[in-house]
Formats: C-alpha cells, structure tokens, sequence
C-alpha cells in the first residue's frame, strides 16, 4: 500500500513539478496520468506495484465528485434563475457529443479498414 | 448542535448517504436512482436543514475531493494496458476526439446563448465535458465563475452516467471502443464510472476519451471561445 502510494503521488507531484517549472496552465493530475502511463511503458514501474490501489480509486471515481456536487448549493439563485439556458446547452451539446463522436470514430475506422481490404 | 457540523460527522454522511443510495439502486435498478446524484441531494437537504453553510461542509468534503486528483492519475494504468490496440487505431481515435471536443465546445456556447443565458453563465458552461479539474482551470482562465462550472460539470457527468450507454446505442454506435469514447468525451469520469460497469473495453476507451477531451478543451477553449462569445 505504501509503494502505491508513493508511486501514485509520486506521478502527481512530478506533475505538479512540471506544471511550476513551465508554467502552463494544465492540470498536474492529467500530466501525472500521463507519465504514469509511461513509466509502465517503460517497465520502471511494474503494473503489481500500483494496481491494487488503482483499481480501488478508478472503481470510486463517482463518489469523490459527491463533495464538489454539494457546491450546487451556493448557486442556487443563479441556477434558478437560469436553469433553462443551463440545462438547455448542457444536455443537448453532451447529447450531441456522444452521438458525433462515437459516429466518427466508427466512420474514420470503417474507411480504414475498407482501404486496408482494397489494397489486399 | 455542533456534533452535526463536525467534519468527521459530515465525511461520515456522505459515506453513509452513498452506501444507501447504492442499496437503493441495487434493490430497485431504477436508473434515476443514480448513487452520485441521490448523494448530492441528500447532503444539501440536510446542510439546509441544519442551517450549515457549504464552506463548513467543504471543510469535510475536501479529504474526499482531495482523491479526485490520485484518481485521474490512476487512470493510467487501463490507459497503459490499452496502449498497442491505441497505436492500432490512432488516426480514428484522434479524428474523433477532435470533432467530439470542437462539437462540443461551441454547440454549448451557442446553445446557451440561444437560450438567452447571461454571458458568465456562457463562459462557466464552456468546459462543461471535461473532468472537473481541468473544467475549473480553463473556466478561471476564460472569465467563468468556477464553482458555476462544477456543478455543471457533475450535471454533464451525471447525464452521461444516467443516459450516455442508451444514447450511443440508439444512435447506432457498435463498437465497443466507440462507445466508450463517445461517453468518455462527452461526460468525463462520472460518464467513465458508470462506462466501466459495462465492460473493460468500454470503460478503458471512455478513460481514453476523457483524457484525450481534456487535453485539447483544455488548448482548445480558449482559441474557440473568444471567437464565439
């Protein structure tokens, strides 16, 4: 448990770390996922030595969104007062996503595959 | 009355809110009925209740949030065990990132504009398909209010947690890796926790997706914004 620990924050310090050296503005966490990724790739971290701790966190990743859920609460007013336009955009463009993406996934795949097929 | 706003109390509600929301869920199978959402609710109405402001609450809430981050990072390693079938099909996967995220930057922003929301309102719903992290980043960077942004980022979650699987399906979506990066761009980690419940595949390339998506919203939305709003 501590190794995985230690692997884990370890990724996201180093991210951190490359966030204050550079200075850019992109979440730590997202360059520590990365790097985590790489270090596996590389072999200098073995799958074994994060995998149990990993595995709980991606399992409970819906329950530590409960906390900044709770945050609703101070908008009220203006969520109230605007919950058609929130709502509105908010569904209908995830709506939209979820259909344009998967569609162009399945579209780019499909033509390469047909010219994989051609060229045989 | 403080034994109620004590921060070991409240960490212990949300635990206790959760654990029954997912009994409920289980027992009855009611989509609706999803875990995250009943939580939220749950929590609000007894801080009101109780008359405890969120800031007291935040106070618990932050040892729970606070594994948000080590989560996104854990996200490594199915991205890790997926990484040959990815070489596969790279240009597929990249093409489609790249729509879903423009798609979905300015249909939001539009959208909201349509319906007449004010123009904070416009910036804060932005960067709503992106894992809350990131959201609040690039809403501070383009004159959102980030808290506004949070909750809309739970609210895209929840939709694509509560929906995204039917949507793909009725939109004819087939195969698995398309799938899950449909529900990974659209609805970040909280559409990746319920993609992982279908299946691996699904719930690996819905990581995928949310990793990619955050990534250029992340470049993106301040190039695309400024020219819309």
């Amino acid at each position: 448990m501590i190794r995985q620990c230690a692997i884990l924050f370890g990724c996201l310090a180093l991210g951190d770390l490359i966030v204050y050296l550079t200075g850019i503005k992109f979440p730590a966490s997202i360059i520590g996922m990365l790097l985590l990724t790489f270090l596996l790739k590389l072999g200098w971290i073995k799958l074994e030595w994060v995998r149990g701790l990993t595995d709980f966190l991606i399992a409970n990743l819906g329950f530590f969104f409960v906390p900044p859920g709770v945050a609703l609460m101070l908008h009220f007013g203006l969520i109230k007062a605007q919950i058609i336009p929130i709502l509105g955009a908010t569904i209908l463009s995830t709506i939209l996503v979820l259909i344009v993406t998967g569609q162009s996934h399945e579209i780019v795949f499909r033509l390469k595959e047909n010219r994989k097929k051609k060229e045989k | 009355m403080t034994f109620v706003s004590h921060p070991i109390f409240l960490i212990f509600l949300t635990f206790f809110f959760f654990l029954l929301a997912k009994i409920l869920q289980n027992k009855t199978g009611f989509f609706l009925l999803n875990p995250i959402l009943l939580t939220i609710f749950a929590l609000i109405a007894f801080l009101q209740c109780f008359d405890i402001e969120y800031s007291t609450y935040e106070k618990a809430g932050d040892f729970i949030a606070f594994w948000l981050q080590p989560a996104v990072v854990a996200l490594g390693v199915p991205l890790y065990l997926q990484l040959e079938k990815i070489k596969e099909q790279w240009l597929p996967i990249l093409l489609s990132q790249l729509v879903g995220c423009v798609v979905g930057i300015v249909s939001v922003v539009l959208l909201a504009q349509l319906f007449g929301a004010s123009r904070e309102v416009v910036l804060s719903l932005a960067p709503k398909s992106v894992t809350t992290p990131i959201a609040m980043e690039i809403s501070s960077v383009i004159g959102g209010i980030p808290s506004l942004t949070v909750a809309t980022v739970v609210c895209t979650g929840l939709f694509g947690a509560l929906a995204g699987i039917q949507i793909v399906r009725i939109s004819r979506i087939k195969s698995e890796e398309a799938r899950g990066l449909s529900i990974g761009t659209a609805s970040h980690a909280v559409g990746t926790s319920a993609a992982m419940e279908v299946s691996p595949i699904v719930g690996t390339y819905s990581s995928l997706g949310l990793t990619l998506n955050g990534i250029l919203t992340a470049i993106l939305t301040p190039i695309i914004v400024p020219m819309l709003v």
